[in-house]
């Protein structure tokens, strides 16, 4: 017997959700005065379940390292929100946004947690709205939706290019209302850097003030961890470049257990890399697939000519292009989903097909979608044979409202027009499916820490479809959390309010003190940035969009000696005491470089391919992901031992009890 | 009302609202002006009425002064608070003129050079008028048996290039502070929207064109009495 | 590319601050300017010397953490993008390069570059949001539809992403394009109209309270921001505020 619950209740698959609320254990709203909750982190996760947690009645305390809770990475998302509302009327329902996720996730994820997201999808889009999110409309004056990568069907709603941003400040927003009532505390440029057991249940936080350097205690009967996803591991990802592990990672070595570290995704479209010195990589949204076409010269002496600089894409006549996501996948075309896409892409410029100075690029086109626009709106503007002219300046204009934000950006960062020259793109580093294990409550195996949004293993399986992670953070936040969480605090009703003086906070707080001293006191001569940049290569390299056995068993070792060498060379100026950005950044790379370790351990251990965790030596004749649903069709989540390659493996078996389990093919 | 008077945007409306009201009165007063180029019988029958109805004396004239006085000291308040709002630290480099025009950002010069002439503009004229009128009681108007006012505002620039030189100055820096400070006034009372454009152009051309025909009439008076 | 960096190097909020002068080589146009930082920190840390701090996260232009007076201007010499989104191509070998932080009494500085936008938070709490429960029993999103140009005005002004360029440009280091933006989102919106008077007057008061300037109109703010927020919505607030202190 395995030593994981997951709590999944009994009953039909649709009435899982709506039967467990009316079981569990609800706290009265008097009680609810007397219950403290701190919260880990500010994105749609965080802010959203402290906005809800607050107006229930809960003292929340909230923490981020950012200098304000909007600026959380959720931000960034750009694409868009999917909901099973059925606006457009072309079939959605729950149960096929359900499907389409679980299936995207390539059969890894838990069918309960899927159907519960699915089911409270169009209930985020009521919300925000009613909070004043400026979803797109059309011109009737109703919500706007447009399709996504790996569906069939248009259920994002989105607002610009900028959905994300517009999602989150509407959580935050919820959450300064509660600021303002009182009910929460917002704790900025804070690190949290463990949380403390009483007895074996959470009970509060050591926090660092990242401005006085000061280490505070901060006690409380449940404890969130919302602190989003840990691709920075990779050192090169579109993740904002404060995102970290820090907070997951010292829950782990308190004994919540990791699941599906290895499960991450690699985003098929972002701006390839241009040097040595790159900080971070730029996404540009997956919506563009839309209207781009992706293709490399279908010669190989063409794509030489064009790392040489001798040629332009422009110049290649269409019979000498390869469209190769077309080719590959002639259902879904350049719309399959993003592992699929990002691996297509490897393929490719793996074979001498690279179009970039590296060889580490692909064409996205627009000039056809340009030209299709371009007719459409002369035709409707009446204009029976239009010019070359006319038609380019009319598509333009319609690329423009729908991407131009987005052109824009990549215009300033390459220096390149992309109306008049296919955008370059590569596969980054995007998002993180694994993340700490949680039950159907979303607690983790610690009593009364919770995991949310990407900091939990998920609802995403092995890949994450386009336009769910914002979903996915929402649902947690507003709608499924706060119902869960009462059910584990209706027996704190009595405890009362948690001392700090407690001696486990003692240890908590001396422990981190002596952690931060001593990476302060190794004086090395090495900057912490080089152990990062060391640590992504790695991961990059024996650990990316291909893996196999004998790269993950060289890149645990290395891995392993990265970190002693980091503990004996580190240079960490400045002190413990003050603003110190080295150090803050050296308590992360420390967590990143045992992360890592787990990261390759886990996918060692997987013998499978299966959504973003593509092995080698398991694929199909035509190179496709060969899954292995006998043998690894379960959540693996790992218990800390010590060290991470001591780390235990539990199992919790995923059963599809409403899916059948398909080779996925977006054929 | 709460707070209305202390707030940053009712301190802003009233700065722009005093501010509309004496480009009211730049506009009667240059009406009345520019009479004294066209027809010097209609320019003293026009100043007699004003300097002697008793609604532009006892109403207008309070209302006027108090508007100038107003303009005056909250421009004043308002350029300290915002000079503090700044810290205690400036920047070491400050490039305005990337962003915004100089009238836009030096309004306290003009209103200063504004200021000054106010001063002498009332030593020239409103002080010899109120002598005349409410200390000596004289409230005919006349002299001599004529009109005084076209005699006693050709004689202050007839021979004296240095009066009508500063007149002139005071002019061009009220040019200055209308180009920034008319259309301004608009958007701080919430006017912005498609007549915008329109309106912008408008008060561009009175903010030239004013302060121009003013310094006309004196360069006229001038010149034509060399 | 060479440059001679001028930097403003402050150790706390109380210490006296100065400008410190550093050689950097080896600069390539693709770089952007935080990464120009990057380097020159990567250096000064081999030299064991304390690097250079300055906020930033998302290093793609839109958490609105990165700040940075560059040659008197916030966010540097180009438009519509934060510091972050500058690349050095913008700049010539042999340049010299000034780095202030945002100057103004609310924003207080923290260390070197850093300095505290808080007060944004505190005039966000005092009124910028809609009271809405969060439990997600409303009415359906579509039940009530909105003009698309006012969805779309409602969008431009909330892509605001607080960062504080208008406060930085502002000869009078006034926040009204910043508490507009979110003042205009939701007064544009029937979601936002029920509270729109309680909503601006205790917006406007926080911001008084914060100690930033008053507007003048010069216009450097929408100049200088990396959103183009349109001075349309101060225009805006100044109405809403009018004729809520008038009905109140």
């Amino acid at each position: 017997m395995s030593k994981l619950d997951a709590k999944i209740p009994e009953g039909p698959l649709a009435e899982k959700w709506t039967k467990h609320k009316n079981d569990i254990n609800l706290v009265n709203p008097a009680n609810k005065r007397n219950i403290d909750i701190i919260v880990i982190g500010t994105g749609l996760a965080g802010a959203s379940a402290a906005a809800t947690l607050a107006e229930l009645g809960y003292n929340v305390k909230t923490f981020c390292f950012q200098d304000s809770p909007r600026r959380a990475h959720s931000i960034a998302a750009q694409g868009g929100i999917n909901a099973s509302k059925n606006y457009q009327g072309d079939g959605d329902s729950d149960y096929r946004l359900f499907y389409d996720t679980v299936k995207g996730g390539d059969y890894r994820s838990r069918e309960a947690n899927v159907y519960r997201l699915a089911e409270v999808s169009g209930n985020i889009i009521d919300q925000c709205v009613a909070q004043g999110v400026p979803f797109a409309r059309e011109y009737g004056g109703l919500l706007d939706n447009r399709s996504f990568g790996g569906v069939l069907v248009s259920r994002t709603f989105y607002a610009k290019g900028q959905t994300g941003q517009q999602l989150l400040l509407g959580a935050y927003s919820a959450m300064n209302r509660q600021i303002n009532r009182g009910k929460i505390k917002s704790y900025t440029r804070h690190e949290m850097m463990d949380v403390v057991l009483i007895d074996g249940k959470a009970r509060g936080i050591i926090a660092r003030d990242m401005i006085s350097g000061e280490i505070e205690r901060h006690s409380a009967h449940a404890v969130v961890l919302a602190s989003g996803g840990y691709g920075n591991v990779f050192f090169l990802s579109t993740n904002a470049m404060g995102s970290n592990v820090t907070a997951a990672w010292r829950a782990h070595k308190k004994g919540a257990f990791f699941a599906n570290p290895c499960f991450t995704q690699i985003h098929p479209t972002c701006i390839p890399v241009s040097g040595e010195l790159q900080s971070k990589l730029t996404l540009m949204s997956e919506s563009l697939r839309n209207d781009g076409r992706i293709w490399v010269p279908a010669k190989k002496e063409d794509a030489e000519a064009i790392r040489a600089g001798k040629l332009k894409p422009t110049e290649i006549p269409e019979e000498d292009r390869d469209y190769y996501l077309e080719r590959r996948y002639p259902a879904f075309g350049n719309l399959v989903p993003r592992d699929v896409a990002s691996r297509a892409a490897k393929e490719r410029c793996d074979a001498g097909f690279g179009v970039n100075k590296t060889g580490e690029a692909v064409y996205l086109d627009f000039a056809s979608a340009i030209e299709r626009y371009g007719k459409e709106k002369a035709f409707s503007s009446g204009i029976e044979n239009p010019t070359q002219e006319q038609i380019k300046k009319f598509g333009d204009e319609a690329i423009e409202n729908k991407y131009g934000n987005l052109f824009e950006m990549y215009e300033k960062i390459i220096d390149q027009n992309p109306y008049q020259t296919p955008m370059m793109i590569y596969p980054a580093v995007h998002y993180t499916m694994g993340g700490l294990w949680v039950d159907y409550n979303l607690m983790t195996t610690i009593p009364g820490c919770y995991a949310t949004g990407e900091a939990n293993f998920s609802d995403h399986g092995a890949n994450r479809l386009g336009a769910s992670a914002l979903m996915q953070g929402l649902a947690d936040g507003y709608f499924v959390l706060p119902y869960t969480i009462g059910d584990y605090l209706s027996d704190d009703i009595r405890t009362g309010p948690i001392p700090t003086d407690h001696e486990a906070f003692d240890e908590a707080e001396k422990a981190i003190k002596d952690q931060l001293q001593k990476l302060v006191d190794i004086k090395g001569d090495t900057p912490v940035d080089d152990f990062h940049k060391k640590l992504g290569k790695i991961m990059w390299n024996k650990c990316g969009m291909a893996r196999n056995e004998k790269d993950l068993k060289s890149a645990i070792n290395e891995i392993a000696e990265l970190r002693d060498d980091f503990y004996k060379n580190v240079r960490v100026p400045g002190k413990v005491s003050a603003k110190n950005a080295e150090l803050e950044k050296a308590a992360r790379v420390a967590d990143f470089l045992e992360l890592g370790e787990l990261f390759a351990k886990d996918a060692l251990h997987r013998n499978e391919s299966c959504g973003g965790h593509f092995r080698d030596e398991y694929q199909t004749p035509e190179g496709e992901a060969l899954r292995d649903d006998e043998n690894f069709r379960y959540v693996a989540a790992w218990e800390y031992k010590g060290e991470p390659k001591d780390a235990v493996l539990h199992k919790e078996e995923l059963i599809y009890d409403n899916i059948e389990l398909k080779t996925r093919s977006y054929k | 009302m709460r707070g209305i008077i202390k707030s940053s945007i009712a301190r802003k409306v009233a700065m722009a609202l005093s501010g509309l009201f004496l480009v009211v009165f730049l506009a009667q007063h240059f009406t009345i002006n520019i009479t004294s180029v066209i027809s010097p019988n209609t320019f003293n029958e026009w100043s007699h009425f004003m300097g002697t109805n008793v609604l532009v004396q006892a109403v207008l004239q309070p209302i006027l002064i108090f508007g100038v006085v107003f303009h005056f000291v909250m421009g004043f308040i308002l350029e300290y608070q915002n000079r503090k709002a700044r810290g205690d630290v400036g920047y070491s480099i400050f490039r305005g003129s990337a962003n915004s025009s100089w009238f836009s950002r030096n309004m306290l010069i003009s209103g200063i050079v504004i200021l000054l002439f106010l001063g002498l503009h009332f030593y020239d004229f409103w002080i010899p008028e109120i002598t005349t009128k409410y200390i000596e009681g004289d409230m005919s108007g006349m002299h001599n048996g004529e009109f005084r006012y076209y005699e006693e505002t050709v004689e202050k620039f007839a021979n004296d290039p240095y009066r009508t030189g500063l007149y002139v100055l005071a002019f061009v820096f009220l040019i200055f502070h209308l180009l920034h400070g008319f259309s301004s006034a608009f958007q701080s009372v919430g006017f912005n929207n498609k007549y915008s454009k329109a309106l912008k152009t408008f008060t561009k051309a009175f903010a030239i064109v004013i302060p121009l025909g003013f310094a006309f009439i004196a360069i006229f008076h001038f010149v034509t009495h060399l | 590319m060479k440059l001679t960096l001028k930097i403003w190097r402050q150790e706390d909020a109380n210490a006296k601050g100065r400008f410190e002068t550093y050689n950097i080589d080896g600069i390539e146009g693709d770089m952007s300017f935080l990464e120009m930082l990057d380097v020159l920190n990567d250096g000064l840390v081999r030299e064991g010397k304390e690097p250079v701090e300055f906020d930033h996260d998302c290093r793609e232009g839109i958490c609105g953490t990165c700040s940075l007076q560059i040659n008197g201007e916030p966010h540097g010499p180009d438009r519509r993008i934060t510091t972050c989104q500058l690349h050095m191509r913008r700049f010539n070998d042999g340049d010299t390069i000034v780095i202030e932080p945002f100057r103004a009494r609310a924003f207080p500085i923290v260390k070197d570059l850093i300095v505290d936008r808080s007060a944004f938070d505190r005039i966000q709490q005092a009124g910028g949001f809609v009271s809405v429960n969060t439990s997600g029993n409303t009415i359906d999103a579509n039940s009530t539809p909105i003009e698309k140009e006012k969805a779309d005005m409602s969008f431009d002004a909330a892509t605001c992403i607080g960062c504080g360029a208008c406060v930085a440009a502002c000869k009078n280091a006034s926040a009204m394009l910043f508490t507009s933006a979110k003042v205009s989102q939701f007064a544009l919106l029937p979601q936002g109209e029920v509270e729109a008077s309680e909503r601006v007057m205790h917006m406007v008061d926080q911001m008084d309270k914060e100690g930033f300037g008053n507007c003048t109109n010069t216009g450097a703010c929408e100049i200088e921001c990396p959103k183009g927020i349109s001075l349309e919505n101060i225009a805006r607030m100044n109405r809403e505020y009018l004729s809520a202190s008038v009905a109140e």
